[in-house]
């Protein structure tokens, strides 16, 4: 168990392509930390520079207060679960997850004791004697984590480990890793390009976006005031709805014209962005008060029931728009409604994208 | 393709079974020729079933040694043969198996010009640089030894190669994983690779057996004394120009030996490469 911290961290590949540019993050002891971001942001490259799989051009990462930039993967007492398990083929299960231990010389019969106290914990005593491909997905994904767990290291890393398996099975083994996590209380750092499993894995969730962070914090603090417009579109689903403004002093105008008024909003920039997520739209029943508020007019364009909730896509001021209605929506195609974003709910930007 | 139309399929059977009565009569021939007494052979036409000098035919080749190849025995050029073809397989195997590593899982200064050198000598046969490797036997003192008939033919680029190819499919993660789990180089060879080689490695030396076994021109040049030959140029030494003087029937009894181990050797190792194929996954 111990704490992880990355100082300032850089990656510049030959060719001089930095893939990932000074970062910061400090994760405290037993934390899981989810790493997010869309492909190529370079949150695997970080990963692998924590588990000493790739060199760190620039800054520093301690594990347990100790700088570990020189040191080998093997000895900086990290277990590292991989997306494709890699899973050694011709060893069984057993073996599989006994290897490390062999590797560290450990006596024969604590070993034993390791892999069977593990292997109950994840339910894979009955399949030691299997070999990897003898099972399926998620046993195998099982495995990977037995690997893991049974050199009960300091820092367990995760490189998008539930992305090779299906929608279903991948909910499951969400719900069994926070609870492993939980239970062992190993920091751990966690890759992943899903937003929902960031969201539900995170004690503290990294948002990042080509090589750098865009916003460090507690999963639901980052849905509720996104940094940037980069962090509204990624972390939600459906995203964060934008419609681009301009300011002229007295007003916002929308990109067809329309003067909306904004009471109690301060906007400098020229240029501005109006956020709110899908759930925080409010019908207008034409009595109620919106100070601060913004009244806008929608255009349904269409509806998509899914069963508790419905989405309604439409259009505001020439941007489309989905809003998200609980149960059944009455709205017809072409229907023109009012609708209202609380103050409290409103998101604005300015005109690069930073949350004002 | 498979069709069940009883007319395709006995012609199908019939085109199958002259296929394997060209291949295999001219074999059976020549182990009936071993059956038969010298005076049998040279007066034709020759039986078509064994005669009786089965026994004493193959121990005077095994044992008693031939006149036209010094008095040395088949058994002793069995030795040297067999020698020559597993030093050349396994010698092959290992040196190239550790080259494609190298080559494959280390970043070196030089590492693209050492698999391009490795590369250019698929260009080079063995007749091409046949007088300067000769020329370097000989100053080394090498002639009629074992160490001259193998080494020179050792080094493969056929087979560094093949490993390579084979080992570039191994996924980056595993070998991650290995790292991970605190394998260094050598472990990591021992306990991943090698397993993992297994089909690969039996595929390889099956093909480099026979090579070797079969090997023609270098042992020609490199043994002047007959107990050091190899039985294909022993059988090579014991057809004299003039048919009389040729024991015909202890130059089929060669041959019919000297065909056993390869097919051996393919039988047995067929078997294990097939366990493997089945067995592993990647």
């Amino acid at each position: 168990m111990a704490s992880v911290e990355l100082t300032n961290v850089r990656k510049v590949y030959a060719g001089a392509v930095e893939a990932v540019k000074g970062v910061d993050i400090a994760i405290k002891d037993g934390a899981l930390c989810v790493l997010v971001g869309p492909s190529g942001c370079g949150k695997s490259t970080l990963l692998r520079m924590i588990a000493g799989l790739e060199s760190i051009t620039d800054g520093t990462v301690k594990i347990d207060n100790k700088v570990v930039n020189d040191l080998g993967p093997a000895e900086r007492d990290i277990a590292m679960v991989f997306q494709n398990y890699a899973l050694y083929p011709h060893m069984k299960v057993y073996d599989n997850m006994a290897y490390g231990l062999r590797n560290r010389g450990m006596p024969k019969d604590q070993i034993d004791k390791r892999v069977r106290e593990a292997a109950a914990t994840l339910e894979l005593t009955h399949l030691l004697e299997r070999r990897p491909k003898e099972l399926s997905g998620g046993q195998r994904q099982r495995v990977a984590m037995g690997r893991a767990i049974v050199r009960n290291p300091k820092v367990f890393l995760f490189d998008e480990p539930l992305s090779n398996l299906d929608a279903k099975l991948r909910g499951q083994m969400r719900v069994e890793i926070k609870n492993l996590q939980r239970q062992l209380g190993v920091t751990s750092v966690y890759v992943t390009h899903d937003q929902l499993e960031a969201m539900t894995l995170a004690d503290i969730l990294v948002v990042m976006n080509a090589g750098a962070v865009e916003q460090i914090g507690a999963p639901l603090d980052i849905y509720e005031k996104p940094a940037s417009t980069f962090v509204a579109s990624f972390i939600g689903a459906p995203p964060m709805n934008l419609i681009p403004v301009t300011s002229d002093g007295s007003g916002l105008i929308l990109k067809d014209g329309t003067r909306i008024g904004a009471q109690g909003l301060a906007v400098t920039d020229k240029d501005a962005i109006i956020g709110f997520r899908p759930e925080d739209l409010e019908v207008a029943t034409g009595t109620e008060s919106h100070v601060g508020g913004l009244l806008l007019d929608l255009k349904v364009l269409g509806v998509e029931p899914v069963g508790a909730e419905s989405y309604v896509y439409g259009i505001i001021g020439g941007e489309r728009v989905v809003v998200r209605v609980a149960g059944r929506s009455v709205s017809q195609p072409d229907d023109h409604l009012r609708v209202i974003i609380p103050k409290e709910k409103l998101h604005l930007f300015g005109g690069n994208g930073k949350r004002l | 393709m498979i069709q069940n139309n009883p007319i395709s399929r006995i012609v199908a059977h019939i085109v199958l079974i002259i296929g394997i009565l060209i291949v295999a009569f001219p074999i059976y021939y020549a182990f009936i020729a071993s059956t038969q007494s010298l005076q049998d052979i040279m007066r034709p036409p020759l039986s078509l079933l064994p005669g009786g000098h089965f026994w004493e035919n193959y121990t005077t080749a095994l044992f008693g040694g031939i006149g036209r190849i010094g008095g040395v025995g088949v058994g002793r050029l069995l030795i040297n043969t067999t020698i020559m073809a597993l030093a050349i397989a396994v010698g092959k195997i290992i040196i190239s198996i550790l080259s494609a590593y190298a080559i494959v899982f280390f970043r070196f200064p030089g590492r693209m010009i050492f698999f391009w050198l490795i590369f250019i000598t698929l260009m080079l046969p063995v007749e091409v640089r046949i007088l300067p490797t000769y020329k370097v036997m000989v100053d080394l003192g090498l002639i009629d030894t074992y160490t001259g008939l193998t080494v020179p033919l050792m080094a493969s680029a056929t087979a560094t190669l093949l490993f390579r190819q084979f080992f570039m499919t191994i996924p980056g993660e595993l070998v991650e994983a290995a790292r991970v789990d605190g394998a260094g180089p050598w472990r990591f060879f021992k306990d991943i690779l090698l397993p993992l080689s297994k089909t690969n490695i039996a595929a390889l030396f099956v093909i480099l057996f026979i090579y070797g076994w079969t090997q023609y021109l270098w042992p020609l040049l490199m043994t002047n004394r007959n107990d050091m030959t190899t039985i294909v140029i022993g059988l090579r030494k014991m057809i004299s120009f003039a048919d009389a003087d040729t024991e015909w029937h202890l130059v089929m009894v060669t041959c019919i030996l000297a065909i056993l181990p390869p097919v051996l050797v393919v039988v047995l190792m067929q078997r294990w490469f097939v366990r493997g194929l089945v067995e592993t996954e990647k």
